[in-house]
């Protein structure tokens, strides 16, 4: 399952590693945007296959940023 | 055979509906047959129905597809409106037409709210003539429901297709309930749009309930099955009075949830970081009384109706921990309704407020989030009944406007001590004011400078300095905050205004 940004904003943290185990509702990276931190979790558990961006990165809305299986 | 046989008998044959296979079709589905959908959803079952024998001469079309009447939710007489999939899936001919059309001004007269069962193909084209162009044709359905609107709760459940001019008639209702994988709305079907425009879709992508309810916001509740949807809108309508002129029952009251936090362990001291308010919501609200709106749809903004103290209110909270609880064209919509239904039913209306502002950017902009905001503001400004804003943490810009502000005659707007109110946070504001400055220090200075001036900012806009200024009415100890609220809207009551006198303003739609 793919973990997209929910809106346009900087990757402030990345709150997972790769191989780990997550739950569903688990912050996977916080955003910042709008100068506040954004949250975006986990729609279901697994394990993080891979993270798709790096701190400090721009994405926009829909990006891909975390793929957990 | 005698008369009371004949009787007997045609009155069972219509009372089964169509053919058996039909029902099977329906049955592996998870579709319920439309008498059995009215019994769970009334008290008894229908109190009165007329024109059960439309169409009776023709032997293929019981009741002509659709049943119409009166029937009881929680002890209030609703009229009902449900179609019967087995009969040529529910379809709409001339009687069809004029069955729903007059349990509709049934409702009008009496005053009593309409509930739309939902699960048609829509117009029977051999019979179009006789049920689409005329006066009292299927175009008179929909004015009815504009008429109806506002006067009336105007509940739909979804069970099944709603498709091309038939799905006006959840567009035009208060609330529409759909049953994830049976209920769909389009104004084209797959089939359609293929061979018109080449798009090549499935059925739940081009109108599915999960779609309209998290995507379109066509849809507002997304029910897992019939039972569920059943349930939810006989929740749903214990907060409403019957009509415009009455005021919503008052429960007996109950106390919170229990809860092993306090409001102050909930809200962050940094401005900035997330905190989820659907747990502030339940510090304030009676035990299990929330029942919400739109869900999954633009969820930076939470929808939903509640009971303080016995007595219905509507909640419309900024949600920090989705979207950082920022304004969106979708979240702006989505408030604008709520806050029309709310002030329609004499329900009034609570704001938690917690809002960085309206969103920003090309994206938005060509969205017209500036028409979706007015919307919001206009809505919320018009309404009538009482309204408190309680700001919770920030409300920055056009958030402070759009959340009931102290401009726009709340009854009262209260802070927390969290609260911070300004036209834009402390990051933001220093960077437009000092922009130049800042570029012209060493860059080993600028760190400094700006957290100076970042806390006289602080200071500036500080809440006791506010109130201190009368902006707010009141600042409320945490804790006390439930108590304050049962008595303020408790005292509110009798709030008795006419907005202003005219036809009707000229807003952005």
């Amino acid at each position: 399952m793919e973990v997209k940004a929910t809106m346009a904003g900087s990757v402030w943290k990345i709150t997972v590693e790769q191989g780990q185990t997550i739950e569903e509702g688990q912050d996977v990276v916080i955003l910042e945007s709008m100068k506040m931190e954004i949250p975006i979790t986990a729609e279901q558990s697994g394990v993080v296959k891979a993270l798709k961006v790096n701190e400090g990165a721009f994405v926009n809305e829909g990006d891909v940023i975390a793929i957990i299986e | 055979m005698t008369h009371k046989n004949i009787y007997d008998e045609k009155v069972a044959t219509i009372k089964s509906g169509g053919q058996e296979k039909y029902h099977r079709k329906n049955g592996e589905k998870g579709k319920l047959f439309v008498r059995k959908r009215l019994k769970r959803l009334l008290d008894e079952d229908l109190n009165i129905e007329d024109a059960f024998f439309a169409n009776c001469m023709d032997g293929a079309l019981p009741s002509d597809g659709v049943v119409t009447g009166i029937g009881k939710i929680n002890g209030q007489s609703v009229c009902i409106m449900a179609n019967d999939s087995t009969v040529k899936a529910g379809s709409w001919g001339k009687r069809t037409v004029e069955k729903i059309i007059r349990i509709q001004e049934t409702a009008l007269s009496l005053e009593i709210p309409m509930i739309y069962l939902v699960d048609s193909a829509g117009a029977r084209i051999t019979d179009q003539v006789e049920m689409f162009p005329g006066r009292r044709g299927a175009g008179r359905i929909f004015h009815n429901q504009i008429k109806l609107s506002g006067r009336v709760p105007q509940v739909c459940l979804l069970f099944g297709p709603s498709a091309a001019g038939g799905a006006y008639i959840p567009a035009f209702c208060d609330i529409v309930v759909m049953v994830d994988g049976n209920a769909s709305m389009y104004l084209g079907s797959p089939r359609m749009a293929e061979k018109v425009i080449g798009e090549q879709v499935s059925l739940e992508e081009m109108g599915g309930a999960n779609m309209h309810c998290s995507v379109s916001g066509v849809g507002d509740v997304l029910a897992k099955s019939e039972q569920e949807a059943i349930a939810y809108t006989q929740t749903y309508l214990s907060y409403f009075p019957a009509n415009f002129r009455q005021k919503p029952n008052i429960e007996e009251a109950k106390a919170t949830k229990q809860l092993k936090t306090t409001i102050s362990d909930l809200i962050p001291e940094n401005q900035n970081a997330a905190f989820n308010m659907y747990d502030l919501i339940d510090q304030i609200i009676d035990e299990d009384s929330f029942c919400e709106i739109k869900k999954k749809f633009a969820p930076e903004l939470i929808t939903g109706l509640a009971r303080i103290d016995g007595r219905s209110i509507g909640i419309i909270a900024n949600q920090p921990r989705m979207k950082g609880g920022v304004l969106f064209p979708d979240s702006a919509d989505k408030a604008a309704k709520f806050m029309q239904l709310c002030d329609a039913f004499n329900i009034p209306l609570l704001f938690l407020v917690d809002v960085p502002g309206f969103m920003i950017g090309t994206k938005v902009e060509r969205a017209g989030i500036i028409r979706h905001g007015a919307k919001m503001l206009a809505t919320m400004s018009e309404a009538t009944v009482p309204k408190i804003s309680v700001i919770v943490r920030k409300a920055y810009g056009a958030g402070l406007y759009a959340m009931a502000g102290p401009a726009f005659e709340p009854d009262c707007c209260l802070a927390l001590p969290t609260a911070q109110i300004a036209v834009m946070g402390p990051e933001a504001a220093v960077n437009a004011v000092y922009a130049n400055k800042i570029q012209e220090l060493p860059e080993d200075e600028r760190p400094a400078f700006i957290k100076e001036k970042q806390a006289e900012y602080k200071e500036n806009i500080d809440i006791y300095r506010l109130a201190s200024e009368m902006v707010i009415d009141a600042i409320i100890d945490p804790e006390k905050l439930r108590e304050e609220l049962k008595t303020r809207f408790s005292i509110y009551e009798s709030k008795n205004v006419t907005f202003t006198e005219r036809k009707h303003g000229v807003y952005p739609v």
